[in-house]
C-alpha cells in the first residue's frame, strides 16, 4: 500500500484554468437559459394537445411568456408563514435549485475536444471517472430541497406533500440506479463520455431496452412528473411541498422543475440513446455534436410532456407498490440477466 | 359549546341532532320526497355540526357576550377536534385534522372539508356548506312569478334549464295551464342538452381532478358548442331565462335545428373519443374502481338520487317514474351501474349523455308545429304586434309586466330528473301575484350528506375523486 492516497475518481480536466471558469459559467448560462425555452416548448406542446394556441401574447409567437413569469415571480413580495423555520424555507429552494443546475456539468455534449480560443476544450463541465455516480448523489441533494422546503413551511398540506417526496423519491431512486447497472457492467465505466462512446456500434436502447423502460419510469417519478406528481398533487395537497412558497422562491422550485426536465431528456440521451452519437456510421464536423445531444434531448421532453397531456396520475400507495414491487424487481432482473450474458459471452 | 353536546352519528338510524334542536331546516319547510323522507338525520351535521355551521343561526348565545364578537363566537362552535365520531383506530395512530377548503382546488367550489388523516387514509371526513348563501329562495319571495325566474335559475349554476323548469312546473300545477305541445319538445331539447353540458363539466373537471389535464379542455369544447346553441335560441350562454310560465320565451330561430343536427353527428363521435383515452384506461381504472362504494340501500336512505343511486343499479329515473313535460313520447334507457363505485359513476354519466342525445334527435324529428308558449293571456305575454291593434292586449301586458299573474291559493311541488338527481321545487301560493314560499330540493344538497360513508377509509386521493364523482354544485347547495 502507497502511502499517497489514491484519488477517488479520475477528473480529465486538461483544459487551463481560466478556461474551466469560462465553461462553469457558461453551463450554467446555458442551463438557466433552457429552462425558458423548455417552459414555453412544454406550454405550447401542452396548447396543442389540448386544442388550443397556448401562450401567444407575449413577443412574438408567444416567446418571452417565460421572461414574463419568471418576472413576475421574483418582483413579488417574498414572504414567510408564521409556523416556518426561517432559515430552512429559505435555503430549501436554494438547495432544490443547485443540486438540479450542477447534474448538467455532467452532460457530455461532445466526445472530441474542440478548438476554442486556441485551447482544445472538452465540451461538458466534468468528466469524471464517477460521473454517474455523481448524477445520483446530486439527484439525492435535490430530494433534500423537496423534503426540508415541504417541513419547514409549517403548513399540513406542505408536509404531506414532503412526506409523499421522501417516500416517492427515495423508492424510484432504487430503481433507477439498478436499471443503470446493465449498462455501467456492459460498458464498464461509470463515466458518461466513456459510456456514450460505448454506444458507436448500438445505442443502448437496443441491447437493454428494459433498463431504458425502467430508468424512464423511474425518472418521471424521480423528476415529479405525470403520473407519478404526487408531490404536488394539486387536487389534493393544493401544491404539496411547495404550497406555502411563493414569489421568487417559488420560481426557484420552477426553475428546479424546468431543469429537471431537461436534465432527464439529456440523461436519457446520453445513456440510451448514444449522446452525440448518429447512426448508420454518420460522421458530422465536430459542432453538429451539441446539436445532436439536444435534439435527442428535446425528443424525450416531448415524449414526457405527451405523457403529461395524456394520463391521470396515480394514487400514492399504487406508486409505492409499483415502485417496489414492479420496478425493482424488474430492475434487478435485468442487471442479472444481463451479467449472465456478459459473463456467458465473455465481453 | 360544542365540547359538551356529543356528535350525532354518522348511522342514520342514530337519533338526529335536529331532534334536540328543534326540525331542522328541510324539515321545517318543505315536504319530503321519496327519496329523503328517512334522510332525515345528520342535515345539521352537514352544515357543519349544530349549531356551528355557517348558515345555521346562533339559537341562544352565550350569555358572557364580553369576549369575542358573536361571529368568532360562531366560527369557534364549529368542532376542530380530531376525537371525530368513528374513529376507530389504533391506540398509538396520530391523527392528522386537516381544513380543506373552501377555498380549494379540488372541492368544486366553496366547500369546506374538515378531515381527518391517518397518513394517507381519511379516518373521518366532515362538508362544511354555507359560503355560497344567497338567499335565492328568499328573495323569489319578493318577486312576481314569471320575475323570480332569472334568480331561480341561478341557484345550480350549470343546470339552469332544470331550476327553471321545477319552479316553471310547480307554478304551472297551481295555475292549472296547459303547456303547447312544441313548448314541451323545446323544452326537452334544451333540459337535454343541459344535460350533456352539466356532465361535459362534471367529466372534464373530474379528470382534472384526478391528473388527466386534456379531458378538460376537450370536454369544454363540446360545452363550448352547446353554450352557443344557447345563446342562439335565447340570447344568453348561461342562465338563459328561456323557459315561461306556459311555454318557452321565443321559438328557435332560423338555422337552429340546423347546428343542432350537426351536433347530433358530432357529439357520439366526440364520446367515443373520450371513452377511448379514458374507458380502459388502466391508470384510471384503478383509481375509480372500488372506490367509494355505497350500497343501493345506503343511499336511498341518505335519499341520494340521481347518477349516484343509477350507478348502484337502481333505476330510478323521474323521466320515467313520473314523466312530465312530454317524455313518455320519447324512446330512451335508463345506464344503471352495477357495484356502485366511482368508475360505475363515471360509466353512467358517459351512458346518460348518449341517451340525451338520443332524446333529442328524437324531439327535434317529431318538433310540432304550433305555438310555443300558451295562449292564456292572463298567463303569457301577448305577441308584440297584438299591443298596436289590440287594447285587451295592452291591458294583459301592463297587468303582467306591473303586477304579474295571480295564482290561485295552494302548494304544488315539481320534481323533475336533473343532471344531478331529483330537483324539485315547492311553491306556496296565497292567491296574491308574489310566491308565499319557495323551496327547492337541491340533489347536490342531498347527495352530499353521503359523502362522508363514502369517503371514510378511503384514501386521500380517492376521497378528492369521490367527491368529484358526487358531483356536488355548491350553487345549488348553498341557494
Amino acid at each position: 500500500m502507497s502511502l499517497t492516497p489514491a484519488p477517488i475518481a479520475e477528473v480529465g480536466f486538461y483544459e487551463p484554468w481560466w478556461m474551466q471558469i469560462v465553461k462553469t459559467l457558461v453551463i450554467f448560462g446555458i442551463g438557466f437559459s433552457l429552462v425558458p425555452l423548455a417552459l414555453l416548448y412544454e406550454r405550447k406542446l401542452l396548447g396543442r394537445f389540448q386544442n388550443r394556441p397556448g401562450p401567444n401574447r407575449v413577443g412574438p409567437f408567444g416567446t418571452l411568456q417565460p421572461m414574463a413569469d419568471i418576472f413576475k415571480l421574483v418582483t413579488k413580495e417574498q414572504f414567510k408563514p408564521r409556523g416556518s423555520i426561517g432559515w430552512l424555507f429559505i435555503l430549501s429552494p436554494l438547495l432544490a435549485m443547485v443540486a438540479a443546475l450542477a447534474t448538467f456539468a455532467l452532460v457530455p455534449f461532445s466526445g472530441r475536444p474542440q478548438d476554442i480560443f486556441g485551447t482544445p476544450v472538452g465540451l461538458y463541465g466534468l468528466d469524471s471517472s464517477i460521473g454517474l455516480l455523481i448524477f445520483f448523489a446530486f439527484s439525492s441533494i435535490g430530494a433534500y430541497g423537496v423534503l426540508l422546503g415541504g417541513w419547514s413551511s409549517g403548513s399540513k398540506y406542505s408536509f404531506l406533500g414532503a412526506m409523499r417526496g421522501a417516500a416517492q423519491l427515495i423508492s424510484y431512486e432504487v430503481s433507477q440506479g439498478l436499471a443503470l447497472l446493465g449498462i455501467v457492467m456492459t460498458a464498464g465505466t461509470l463515466s458518461l463520455s466513456g459510456i456514450v462512446e460505448h454506444q458507436s456500434g448500438m445505442w443502448f436502447i437496443l441491447p437493454q431496452v428494459v433498463g431504458a423502460f425502467i430508468f424512464f419510469v423511474a425518472t418521471l417519478a424521480e423528476i415529479n412528473r405525470t403520473p407519478f406528481d404526487l408531490l404536488e398533487a394539486d387536487s389534493e395537497l393544493v401544491a404539496g411541498y411547495m404550497t406555502e412558497y411563493g414569489g421568487g422562491r417559488f420560481a426557484l422550485y420552477y426553475v428546479a422543475e424546468y431543469v429537471h426536465l431537461v436534465m432527464a431528456g439529456a440523461m436519457f440521451a446520453t445513456l440510451f440513446l448514444g449522446g452525440w452519437q448518429l447512426p448508420f456510421g454518420i460522421d458530422p464536423p465536430g459542432w453538429i455534436d451539441p446539436i445532436v445531444v439536444l435534439a435527442k434531448t428535446a425528443l424525450i421532453v416531448t415524449l414526457i410532456v405527451w405523457i403529461r397531456a395524456s394520463l391521470p396520475k396515480v394514487r400514492y400507495d399504487q406508486l409505492m407498490s409499483f415502485g417496489w414491487k414492479v420496478l425493482l424487481p424488474l430492475a434487478t432482473l435485468n442487471a442479472l440477466v444481463t451479467a449472465v450474458i456478459l459473463v456467458v459471452t465473455d465481453k | 359549546m360544542s365540547d359538551e353536546t356529543p356528535k350525532p352519528g354518522g348511522d342514520p338510524a342514530a337519533p338526529a341532532a335536529g331532534e334536540a334542536a328543534g326540525p331542522s331546516h328541510r324539515e321545517q319547510d318543505a315536504p319530503a320526497t321519496a327519496g329523503e323522507r328517512q334522510a332525515a338525520p345528520d342535515i345539521a351535521d352537514l352544515l357543519g355540526g349544530e349549531p356551528g355551521g355557517p348558515l345555521t343561526a346562533v339559537a341562544d348565545p352565550p350569555a358572557d357576550q364580553s369576549g369575542p364578537s358573536a361571529y368568532r363566537v360562531q366560527e369557534q362552535s364549529i368542532d376542530f377536534s380530531a376525537q371525530l365520531r368513528q374513529v376507530a383506530t389504533r391506540d398509538d395512530a396520530e391523527l392528522l385534522t386537516i381544513n380543506m377548503g373552501p377555498h380549494h382546488p379540488a372541492t368544486h367550489g366553496v366547500l369546506r372539508l374538515l378531515t381527518t388523516l391517518e397518513g394517507e387514509v381519511v379516518r373521518d371526513v366532515k362538508p362544511i356548506v354555507g359560503y355560497l348563501h344567497t338567499g335565492i329562495e328568499k328573495t323569489a319571495e319578493d318577486k312576481a312569478y314569471w320575475k323570480a325566474i332569472p334568480v331561480i335559475e341561478r341557484m345550480d349554476y350549470l343546470a339552469y334549464y332544470f331550476n327553471a323548469m321545477a319552479y316553471v312546473g310547480a307554478v304551472e300545477d297551481l295555475l292549472e295551464v296547459e303547456v303547447p305541445k312544441r313548448a314541451q319538445y323545446l323544452r326537452v331539447i334544451h333540459l337535454e342538452l343541459n344535460r350533456i353540458m352539466s356532465h361535459l363539466v362534471w367529466l372534464g373537471t373530474t379528470m382534472l381532478d384526478l391528473g388527466a389535464i386534456s379531458i378538460f379542455w376537450y370536454a369544454f369544447r363540446e360545452r363550448e358548442t352547446i353554450l352557443d346553441l344557447f345563446e342562439y335560441s335565447s340570447g344568453q350562454r348561461m342562465h338563459t331565462r328561456y323557459f315561461q310560465i306556459g311555454g318557452v320565451a321565443e321559438d328557435i330561430p332560423a338555422g337552429w335545428e340546423q347546428s343542432l343536427r350537426r351536433f347530433l353527428v358530432e357529439m357520439p363521435k366526440r364520446i367515443d373519443q373520450y371513452d377511448a383515452m379514458l374507458k380502459r384506461n388502466e391508470i384510471v381504472l384503478r383509481r375509480l374502481r372500488h372506490v367509494g362504494v355505497l350500497s343501493a340501500e345506503q343511499l336511498q336512505a341518505w335519499g341520494v338520487t340521481g347518477p349516484l343511486l343509477r350507478a348502484a343499479g337502481v333505476p330510478w329515473d323521474l323521466r320515467k317514474a313520473m314523466p312530465s313535460s312530454s317524455y313518455e313520447d320519447f324512446d330512451f334507457q335508463i345506464p344503471v351501474g352495477t357495484e356502485g363505485d366511482n368508475y360505475d359513476r363515471y360509466l353512467v354519466r358517459v351512458a346518460e349523455m348518449r341517451q340525451s342525445l338520443r332524446i333529442i334527435e328524437q324531439a327535434i324529428d317529431g318538433l310540432p308545429e304550433g305555438p310555443w308558449i300558451t295562449e292564456d293571456r292572463k298567463v303569457a305575454l301577448p305577441p308584440r304586434h297584438e299591443l298596436a291593434t289590440s287594447m285587451e292586449a295592452l291591458i294583459h301586458h301592463f297587468k303582467l309586466v306591473t303586477e304579474g299573474m295571480r295564482v290561485p291559493a295552494g302548494e304544488a311541488y315539481h320534481a323533475i330528473e336533473g343532471p344531478r338527481g331529483e330537483l324539485g321545487c315547492f311553491v306556496r301560493s296565497d292567491g296574491s301575484s308574489k310566491p308565499a314560499r319557495v323551496h327547492v330540493r337541491d340533489p347536490s344538497f342531498v347527495n352530499l350528506q353521503a359523502f362522508g360513508d363514502m369517503a371514510r377509509g378511503e384514501y386521500i386521493a380517492d376521497m378528492i375523486a369521490t367527491l368529484a364523482c358526487l358531483d356536488p354544485l355548491l350553487g345549488g347547495i348553498d341557494r
